[in-house]
C-alpha cells in the first residue's frame, strides 16, 4: 500500500516535483541563491512605481538641498535616503529600481528578438541545407568573429545616422534593442542548426514528411519542441549578456536616453563623482548590476549542466 | 601549400569585399555628406553642383569602386567633426591602441599560462578552487565595472597610479610611445590590466583542460616511468604540447582584444582608436565609422590568415587531411 502510494501520479505540481530538473535545483545551493537573487531583483525592477519611496524623475518632488546625503541618513529637508542622494538631490534607491526596469526591459526584449531571429533562421538552415543554410551559416560565422558590442555600436550608429534628430528620443530604447538583438542571434542560429540537422535524421520527422504534413508545420510542431532545451540555456546566458551589453552602451553614453538613465547611465554618473569621497552614487547601482549579471549567468550555467544528459 | 593559401587569401578578399560595401553603405546613405560640408548660406544650386562634383550623382557601381579604390591607398574621406583626414586621425591615435593591446596580451599569456599551469597540477589545492572561481566571477562582470573598480582602489584610495590618460609620451616621427617615461610607464598598468582579464581568464582555462588532458597521455607515464624529475616531465614534456592551441587562441583574440579596448579606453581616457570610433558615433561621424569597420576587419582577416597558415604549418595533420577541414 504505502509502495504504491509513493509511485502515485500527483498532479501537475507533483510531476514537477518530481521531475529531474526540479531534483537538480533542489540539490544546487549555487541554483537556489541565484535564483532567489534574481527573482527578487526583477520583481523589485517590475514594481518599481509602487515600491520606490521617491519619484527620481519628478522635478517637483526634487530638493536639490537633499543632494550628497550620505546612505542611512536624513537629509536637512527631513527625507530619509536608503542608499544616500545624488548630485540632484534624487534617491538613489529609487533611481535604482527605475534603473533595473529598464535595464531588464531593454535585455528581455533584446533577448526574445535575437530568440526568434535566430530560432527561426536556423530552423530554416538546418532544415533546409543548400544555400539558405551556407548563406546564413556564412553571416553568422563572419559576425561571431568580431565582438558584439562592436557590431551593437556599429547598428545603433547606423541607426542614429538614419533617424532624424527630433525622433531619436522617442525611438532610442527601441533602437538599442534592436542593435543589441541583432548582435546576439547568430549563437541561437548555430545551436538550432546544429540540432535541426540531427532532429530531421530521425523516425518521426521522416514520418511526418511521408504523411505530406507541410514542412514549416513539422519545423514549428515536431522539431522546434526537441531543440528547445539548448535554446532556453543560450537564452539564459544571452540575456545576461544583453544586460552586460546595454549596460556597457549606456555607460558609453550612447544607449538610453538621459531621460530614461538605466542602470549603465547611473553608473556613468556615478563616475564623476569618484573622486570626491560620494562613493554610494556610484557603488549601489554597480553592486545592483553586478548581482543581476551574475545571477542570471549562474542559473544560465546550472541550466545548462542539468539539461545535459552526458551529465546526469 | 600554395592551393591551401590562396584559397584562404581569396576567402579573406572576399570577406573584406563585403565589410567594404557595408561600409561604403554607411559612408554614402547614412546621413547626407553635402549638408555636413557646405555653409548654411549655399543655395539649391550650389548643393547640387558640389553633388555633382562629389560624384554623387555617378552610378552607384561607379562610386562604390571609387570608394574602393581610395579605401586601397588609405583615404576614408574627411571627419565631419574634426575637419581633418579620416586616415590620419587613425594614424596617429593607432600607436595607443597598439601598445594597450600588446601589454595587456603579454600579461593576460603570462598570468594566464601560470595560473592554468597551477591549477593543473595542484587540482585539489584550495587555492586552485579559488582561482576558478574567481576566473568565473571575472567573466561574468562588465568589463568597465573593472576598470572603475581598480580606479577605486590604486587611484583614489591608495594614489599610487594614475586613472586616465597615457602619461608623457616620447614621439618617434612616426610612432609615439608611453614605454620610455615613467609615467608612460605607471598609466598603462591599470587600462592593461582591465584589457587583460577577460582573455586571461580564457587563457587559464584553456591552459588548464589542455594539461589536464596531456598528463594523462602515455608519454607521460612513460616519462615517469623512466624517472624524469616532475619539473621536466611538466614543463618540458606537458606544457610544451598545450600551447600551440593557445598561441592560436592568443593571436586570434588580438582582433578581440583592439575592439574591447574601445570600452577600456573610454574608462581609462586612453586616447586610442576606441575612443575615436566611441565620440564618432556618438555624432554620428560617419567617414570616421566606416573607416575603422574597415580597419578592425582587416586586422581581424590579417590575423585569422596569419593563424591559419601558421596550423597549416606546424599541425602536419592538416596537409594529409587536405582540404577535408571543418569550421
Amino acid at each position: 500500500m504505502s509502495e504504491l502510494s509513493a509511485q502515485a501520479p500527483r498532479g501537475p505540481i507533483g510531476k514537477i516535483i518530481d521531475s529531474d530538473i526540479f531534483y537538480s535545483y533542489r540539490t544546487s545551493p549555487v541554483a537556489i541563491v541565484a535564483s532567489i537573487v534574481a527573482v527578487v531583483l526583477i520583481l523589485a525592477a517590475v514594481l518599481a512605481p509602487w515600491i520606490a519611496p521617491y519619484d527620481p524623475f519628478n522635478p517637483r518632488t526634487l530638493n536639490l538641498m537633499d543632494g550628497f546625503t550620505k546612505p542611512m541618513s536624513e537629509s536637512f529637508s527631513g527625507n530619509y535616503f536608503l542608499m544616500g542622494a545624488d548630485h540632484q538631490g534624487r534617491d538613489v534607491f529609487s533611481t535604482i529600481l527605475h534603473g533595473s526596469r529598464v535595464s531588464l526591459f531593454v535585455g528581455l526584449s533584446a533577448t526574445l528578438f535575437s530568440m526568434t531571429l535566430g530560432v527561426g533562421l536556423g530552423l530554416v538552415a538546418g532544415y533546409r541545407g543548400g544555400l539558405a543554410d551556407a548563406v546564413i551559416m556564412r553571416v553568422a560565422d563572419v559576425q561571431l568573429s568580431f565582438p558584439a558590442i562592436l557590431i551593437a555600436l556599429l547598428i545603433f550608429g547606423v541607426a542614429r545616422g538614419l533617424i532624424p534628430p527630433s525622433q531619436q528620443e522617442n525611438t532610442a530604447l527601441i533602437v538599442l534593442v534592436l542593435a543589441i538583438g541583432l548582435a546576439n542571434w547568430a549563437q541561437f542560429a548555430r545551436t538550432v542548426r546544429g540540432a535541426t540537422m540531427v532532429e530531421r535524421q530521425k523516425d518521426y520527422v521522416s514520418a511526418a514528411r511521408i504523411m505530406g504534413v507541410n514542412p514549416f508545420f513539422i519545423l514549428i510542431r515536431h522539431i522546434l519542441p526537441n531543440v528547445v532545451g539548448p535554446v532556453l540555456v543560450i537564452a539564459t546566458i544571452g540575456l545576461a549578456l544583453a544586460i552586460i551589453e546595454e549596460a556597457t552602451l549606456s555607460y558609453l553614453g550612447v544607449g538610453v536616453p538621459p531621460t530614461q538613465p538605466s542602470l549603465g547611465t547611473l553608473i556613468r554618473i556615478g563616475q564623476q563623482f569618484l573622486f570626491s569621497g560620494e562613493w554610494w552614487i556610484l557603488f549601489f547601482p554597480g553592486i545592483t548590476l553586478i548581482l543581476l549579471a551574475l545571477s542570471v549567468n549562474l542559473l544560465g550555467d546550472w541550466l545548462r549542466d542539468a539539461l545535459n544528459p552526458r551529465l546526469r | 601549400m600554395l592551393a591551401f593559401i590562396l584559397k584562404r587569401l581569396g576567402q579573406s578578399i572576399l570577406v573584406m569585399l563585403a565589410v567594404a560595401f557595408i561600409s561604403f553603405m554607411m559612408f554614402r546613405y547614412v546621413g547626407d555628406p553635402v549638408a555636413s560640408m557646405v555653409s548654411q548660406e549655399a543655395t539649391i544650386a550650389d548643393q547640387e553642383l558640389l553633388r555633382d562634383r562629389l560624384g554623387l550623382n555617378d552610378p552607384f557601381y561607379e562610386q562604390f569602386f571609387r570608394f574602393l579604390g581610395n579605401a586601397v591607398q588609405g583615404q576614408f574621406g574627411i571627419s565631419y567633426r574634426l575637419q581633418t583626414p579620416v586616415a590620419d586621425l587613425i594614424l596617429s591615435r593607432l600607436p595607443a591602441t597598439i601598445e594597450l593591446a600588446f601589454t595587456s596580451s603579454a600579461i593576460a599569456l603570462i598570468l594566464g599560462i601560470v595560473l592554468g599551469v597551477f591549477t593543473a597540477l595542484n587540482p585539489k589545492n584550495w587555492a586552485s578552487a579559488a582561482i576558478m572561481a574567481f576566473s568565473l566571477v571575472g567573466v561574468s562582470l562588465p568589463t568597465f565595472l573593472i576598470g572603475i573598480g581598480l580606479i577605486y582602489i590604486f587611484a583614489v584610495e591608495l594614489q599610487w597610479l594614475p586613472s586616465f590618460g597615457r602619461g608623457q609620451v616620447v614621439n618617434l616621427g612616426f610612432w609615439t610611445t608611453g614605454f620610455l617615461t615613467e609615467s608612460g610607464i605607471r598609466s598603462i598598468i591599470l587600462p592593461a590590466i582591465t584589457l587583460s582579464l577577460f582573455q586571461m581568464t580564457l587563457i587559464m582555462r584553456l591552459v588548464r583542460a589542455e594539461m589536464l588532458e596531456v598528463l594523462r597521455q602515455d608519454y607521460i607515464k612513460f616519462a615517469r616511468a623512466r624517472g624524469l624529475s616532475k619539473r621536466a616531465i611538466n614543463f618540458g614534456h606537458a606544457l610544451k604540447n598545450t600551447l600551440v592551441p593557445v598561441i592560436t587562441i592568443t593571436g586570434l583574440q588580438l582582433g578581440s582584444v583592439i575592439a574591447f579596448a574601445i570600452i577600456t579606453e573610454t574608462v581609462f581616457q586612453w586616447p586610442g582608436v576606441g575612443s575615436l570610433f566611441i565620440n564618432s558615433v556618438a555624432v554620428v561621424d560617419v567617414p570616421v565609422m566606416s573607416a575603422y569597420l574597415m580597419f578592425i576587419a582587416f586586422v581581424f582577416v590579417v590575423i585569422n590568415l596569419i593563424v591559419d597558415i601558421l596550423y597549416y604549418i606546424v599541425d602536419p595533420r592538416l596537409r594529409i587531411g587536405g582540404p577535408a577541414r571543418g569550421n
